[in-house]
């Protein structure tokens, strides 16, 4: 099969599984906003979003999209780093026009699979997990409150009331950040829809990309912190 | 006095070369593969030669001292290539191409060859085009020409500033398809040393792998040689650091005459010398001199301000500028060719004129032709050849002129062969700059490509052919044969002698003693005395050479000392034949000028009635002065004229 | 205007592809400013000599910048930091009295070390073999204006054809990739009309040698486009990845 054997194919497959996460990101990105224009509207999208099969099933194909993704990611940086030879240059620098985070994609995106694992302990453990599991107890917080499986807006609040969140998923954003800016325009990049004229055209459309949906994010975040 | 046969075909010079073709002997296509033909080089005329052998058929054993094929030197053409196609409607014909060749090479060419040359040029076009080679085009998608030196038509095709790189990357890909196909062998970083003759004929080549030093032998039915010039006899030179003569002097003193070893053609527009470390000199190319106006100071005072740093060329209005080419040939103007523009520069750097540090410069202006056509014009033109100046002198061409002055740039002298390409050991052929055969005394701009490339495409896969039918019963011959031996035994001696020597002076400072030699005395101007003093300096170089040389390392692994070495030992040869040679032709023609020949006014005096003959020089002994043979040039449609470019 | 410089080289040398080389040190006095990269590395190798030292291997030949043999990554570039060079182009007034200039081979697996600074490039070759032509024969072509070709995209394909195949992208790839140069050749062939019938086999052929090969996959870093000597543009490995799903997609 030419899509894992080839060098261009098993790019693509990274091209085709960051795109389609990309696409789930804005998806995201904007079901938050959400929450910031009203609770109760937040709370039924999530609801909306529950233990129904479709949601259940998206939740699945998303997660072989990570897995495929991520996959790749390290089966590709193992080539590579084969390819690149045993002996490293003694002195190595870039141009400027290289971007720095084209350099560190597979660094940056282990920053962002770790700020994953530690969102969905944080949401996705409290609500999708216990309505698949059946569990319909509410999460009891160590201050005592608690908060049902259906009100995601309620977790936001409390999650982001603690500084230390705040600071691991700005971290963790940054990072999205700079994955994004190269990863957008260098999946289109890879399936071939590129020419001189629209480089810049891509570059600059997965800049301001990744800065609408990293500030969407950002933004919930430090409405949660100051709400 | 032996006779030289050139075998030109009988009939009109118009129908000699479909004479021949309808008239030799060819080989059928089983009895191809069972025939080994060696091919030694890669450039234009080496790699299309290999290919199109291939592609007939042949088993080619193909072999360069580069990494790839595709390094040759061919690749640094910049300019274009000729073509009588006549797209222009200017005039052209396969004619008139050829006439502009013979006076270009001021008639000291062979009449047949050049019009052989130029009624295959219009092929080679079609299939650099199909290779897809990328020519310039004009908007409506038809192929674009410009105007080259030596011709009133536009008949250059180009493609940038790169059409060698291209038109050797199309002959490269032609060759990887047969190395593909597997009917090309390809031996890279391999260089020939000597070739074998079985009975008279040549029968193979020893080569030593460059890179474990090995000596190796190889059989083939027939050997072309495609090695290219000797230009780097003068140590500095537009050629590449590894473009040598050598596998021309191995053939010659195995019995290959040396025809006209004096014509160097030495550029007009080079960068100049910066300084005694300078490895070699760069070409700008004659493209440039389309809309460039070459000029130096009308008056003493102001070239001495400019030689002190204190006036630059912008702070000389134009009426104290002399266009001397243009006051000189007011109907060819910046646009004569090569030899009448280099001695012309020199006259006048000569004088006092010239314009950098140095003395030894003029100016090549774009100001007049960015007045014309605008900035955004002249850099799509010349956008790239005026990055590479930039580069090199850290001066902006768009701002100040270009400094130029002539350099050693291609030899039309070269191996005798007769109208076949063969050598005058059967069997044994020699195509490209390597042979001697069309470009006479002087070659003109973009012929070269032109010249590489029919050899290599559209004459040797014909002719070769007609010696091959002979030899279809010759088996595949073992290289254990005792001739193998011995040539491989001289080599090896002669390496174990090089070696031995352990002397004080490195081979480039030797090789450098030489091109001042040369250029001093074998160079632009040449006299009696000179040429005397050349052949008696070189004989005493010589013997430094053999008792002082000293290579570092060993012999049966890489080694490039010794690699330079060997090339020098053989440049020391031909510096003595250009010598001698130069020294028999009591006449000044293209790019051979002796001072005691020349019109009131400078211009090259010929000596028709005595020296209309290919000069063949064979070797007789490592001790004793070769041997003069004469081919006669006799003219049945051209009639020798003083070469006239003022009206 | 002519300078006088000292500088110290850091030169890597290495016997052959087996053994294990090293950095050695060189001093270097008076160097002209005038003088080409390569010039100063042969007043080394001339001072070497008369050491009666081994002098450094490097390849070079043309010295103009246009056959692509020069080969040298010098402080952390191919080809120097100064852009749209060859090593032999590089002119030592890019330099300052008292630098220290780092120089060494490509390092590429696919590209073995075969003494000191002198790599074995003939991957490249194999990878041209595998289709990097069109399939004519020589003679029996219609003439070379019987197809119009439009002058953008004639301009276009010699853009991509400038490629001097040096490799310098593969030195400047944290990969190790030769995407750059495979989809220079490519992108040539198949913008014009006469590379445009086999082109689909063509660049399936080469992909695969290029695979084959052990060159790595391209991360669209840009680093090949930024130091090649002649600016191929990495809108050419855009095409590569177009022509190549395409002709898979239409197998």
């Amino acid at each position: 099969m030419w899509l894992t054997s080839s060098s261009v194919g098993r790019k693509l497959i990274m091209s085709i599984s960051g795109l389609f996460l990309i696409m789930f990101l804005a998806f995201h990105m904007s079901m938050n906003l959400v929450a910031i224009v009203s609770s109760e509207a937040y709370n039924a999208v999530c609801g909306f979003l529950g233990s129904n099969w479709y949601a259940v099933a998206g939740t699945a194909v998303l997660a072989a999209g990570v897995f495929v993704h991520f996959a790749y990611a390290i089966m590709l940086t193992l080539q590579n780093r084969k390819a690149r030879g045993e002996q490293r240059y003694a002195v190595s620098e870039n141009q400027k026009s290289v971007e720095w985070s084209s350099q560190n994609m597979f660094v940056l995106g282990a920053i962002v699979i770790i700020g994953l694992a530690i969102h969905l302990s944080h949401f996705w453990a409290h609500m999708m997990l216990p309505e698949l599991a059946g569990n319909e107890e509410l999460l009891l917080t160590a201050d005592g409150t608690t908060y049902a499986a259906t009100d995601g807006a309620g977790l936001i609040s409390y999650t982001f009331k603690n500084p230390i969140n705040v600071v691991l998923y700005v971290i963790w954003l940054v990072a999205l950040w700079f994955h994004l800016t190269h990863g957008m325009w260098s999946a289109i990049q890879t399936i071939g829809w590129n020419n001189k004229i629209w480089m810049c055209r891509w570059k600059l459309i997965s800049n301001i990309f990744a800065t609408v949906v990293c500030f969407g994010f950002m933004a919930v975040v430090v409405y949660g912190y100051f709400a | 006095m032996a006779t030289i046969d050139s075998k030109i075909p009988k009939g009109p010079l118009a129908q000699k070369w479909t004479n021949y073709k309808n008239h030799q002997k060819l080989v059928n296509p089983a009895n191809k593969r069972k025939l080994d033909i060696i091919v030694v080089g890669t450039g234009l005329a080496g790699a299309s030669a290999a290919a199109s052998l291939g592609a007939l058929g042949f088993n080619v054993l193909n072999f360069c001292i580069q990494d790839s094929p595709r390094r040759a030197h061919s690749i640094a053409a910049q300019g274009g290539i000729n073509a009588a196609k006549n797209y222009q409607n200017d005039g052209d014909s396969v004619y008139r191409l050829f006439y502009d060749t013979i006076k270009g090479g001021d008639y000291r060419a062979r009449e047949a060859n050049v019009y052989r040359l130029a009624e295959v040029s219009n092929s080679i076009i079609d299939q650099c085009v199909a290779q897809g080679v990328p020519f310039a085009r004009e908007y409506g998608g038809l192929l674009d020409n410009r105007s080259f030196g030596g011709a009133q038509v536009s008949r250059t095709f180009y493609a940038k500033g790169q059409t060698g790189q291209q038109l050797l990357l199309g002959a490269y890909s032609a060759l990887s398809r047969q190395v593909n196909k597997g009917t090309v062998k390809l031996y890279t970083r391999y260089e020939m040393l000597d070739v074998v003759i079985i009975e008279g004929r040549a029968r193979g080549i020893i080569a030593r792998n460059l890179v474990t030093g090995k000596i190796e032998r190889f059989f083939g039915h027939a050997v072309v040689i495609g090695t290219g010039g000797y230009g780097n006899t003068y140590f500095l030179s537009t050629n590449a650091m590894g473009s040598n003569g050598s596998a021309a002097m191995q053939i010659y003193r195995k019995g290959a005459y040396f025809a006209n070893p004096c014509y160097a053609q030495i550029h007009p527009t080079c960068i100049p010398v910066h300084g005694d470390i300078q490895s070699k000199l760069t070409l700008m190319s004659e493209s440039l001199r389309n809309d460039g106006r070459i000029w130096v100071p009308k008056k003493l005072e102001d070239a001495k301000a400019i030689q002190e740093g204190r006036k630059t060329a912008n702070d000389i209005p134009d009426e104290d500028r002399d266009f001397y080419l243009e006051r000189r040939y007011p109907a060819f103007g910046n646009l004569v060719p090569r030899d009448v523009a280099s001695r012309a520069a020199k006259e006048r750097c000569d004088k006092g004129f010239g314009v950098n540090n140095t003395g030894l410069a003029v100016f090549l202006d774009f100001k007049y032709a960015i007045q014309r056509l605008g900035k955004d014009v002249v850099a799509q033109k010349y956008g790239n050849l005026f990055q590479m100046y930039e580069k090199i002198t850290d001066e902006n061409p768009y701002e100040v002129p270009m400094k130029i002055f002539p350099a050693i740039h291609y030899t039309m002298g070269g191996i005798w062969v007769d109208y076949e390409l063969m050598t005058s050991i059967p069997g044994l052929f020699a195509i490209g700059e390597a042979n001697f055969s069309d470009h006479g005394a002087n070659r003109l701009g973009a012929s070269a490509l032109m010249q590489g490339l029919a050899d290599g495409y559209f004459v040797l896969p014909y002719t070769i052919q007609n010696y091959l039918a002979d030899q279809i019963q010759v088996p595949r011959m073992s290289t254990d044969l005792p001739e193998f031996a011995e040539a491989e035994k001289a080599v090896q001696d002669k390496i174990n002698k090089l070696m031995s020597i352990q002397g004080n002076e490195s081979v480039d400072s030797i090789h450098k003693r030489l091109g001042h030699i040369m250029w001093e005395y074998v160079g632009m101007g040449r006299t009696k005395e000179g040429l005397e003093t050349a052949m008696k300096k070189l004989k005493e170089l010589k013997k430094d050479f053999w008792s002082n040389v000293y290579i570092p390392g060993e012999a049966n692994t890489l080694n490039t000392e010794l690699e330079k070495a060997l090339r020098l030992s053989d440049f020391l040869e031909i510096g003595y034949l250009m010598a001698i040679d130069g020294y028999n032709r009591n006449e000044s023609c293209g790019g051979h000028f002796r001072e005691e020949y020349q019109t009131e006014e400078g211009e090259a005096l010929r000596q028709d009635d005595q020296y209309s003959y290919v000069a063949c020089w064979k070797y007789t002994g490592e001790n004793s002065d070769p041997e003069l043979l004469k081919e006669p040039l006799d003219y049945e449609e051209t009639e020798r004229k003083t070469r006239n470019y003022k009206n | 205007m002519e300078k006088l410089i000292n500088i110290t080289l850091k030169v890597w040398r290495q016997r052959g592809p087996q053994e294990k080389g090293a950095f050695e040190t060189y001093q270097l006095e008076n160097i002209s400013t005038e003088s080409s990269f390569l010039e100063m590395l042969d007043v080394l190798n001339e001072k070497l000599v008369k050491e009666r030292k081994e002098p450094v291997v490097f390849d070079h030949d043309c010295r103009e910048g246009i056959c692509g043999m020069c080969s040298l990554y010098i402080n952390g570039h191919p080809h120097g930091k100064d852009q749209e060079v060859t090593t032999c182009q590089l002119h030592m007034r890019r330099f300052n009295d008292g630098d220290t200039i780092t120089i060494e081979p490509w390092r590429s697996a696919a590209f073995p070390v075969i003494r000191d600074l002198m790599v074995d490039r003939s991957a490249f070759d194999k990878i041209m073999q595998a289709g990097g032509y069109t399939s004519v024969n020589t003679g029996g072509i219609p003439d070379a204006n019987a197809i119009p070709i439009p002058k953008p995209i004639a301009d276009e394909a010699m853009d991509a054809a400038s490629c001097i195949g040096c490799g310098a992208c593969v030195a400047a790839c944290k990969n190790g990739s030769a995407m750059l140069f495979v989809s220079a050749k490519v992108s040539q062939l198949a913008l014009l009309p006469q590379g445009k019938v086999e082109a689909a086999k063509r660049v399936k052929a080469m992909i695969a040698k290029m695979d084959e090969l052990g060159f790595g996959n391209c991360t669209n870093t840009g680093a090949c486009e930024a130091e090649c000597p002649k600016a191929v543009s990495i809108s050419n490995i855009a095409r590569l990845n177009r022509e190549f799903i395409c002709a898979k997609l239409k197998d």
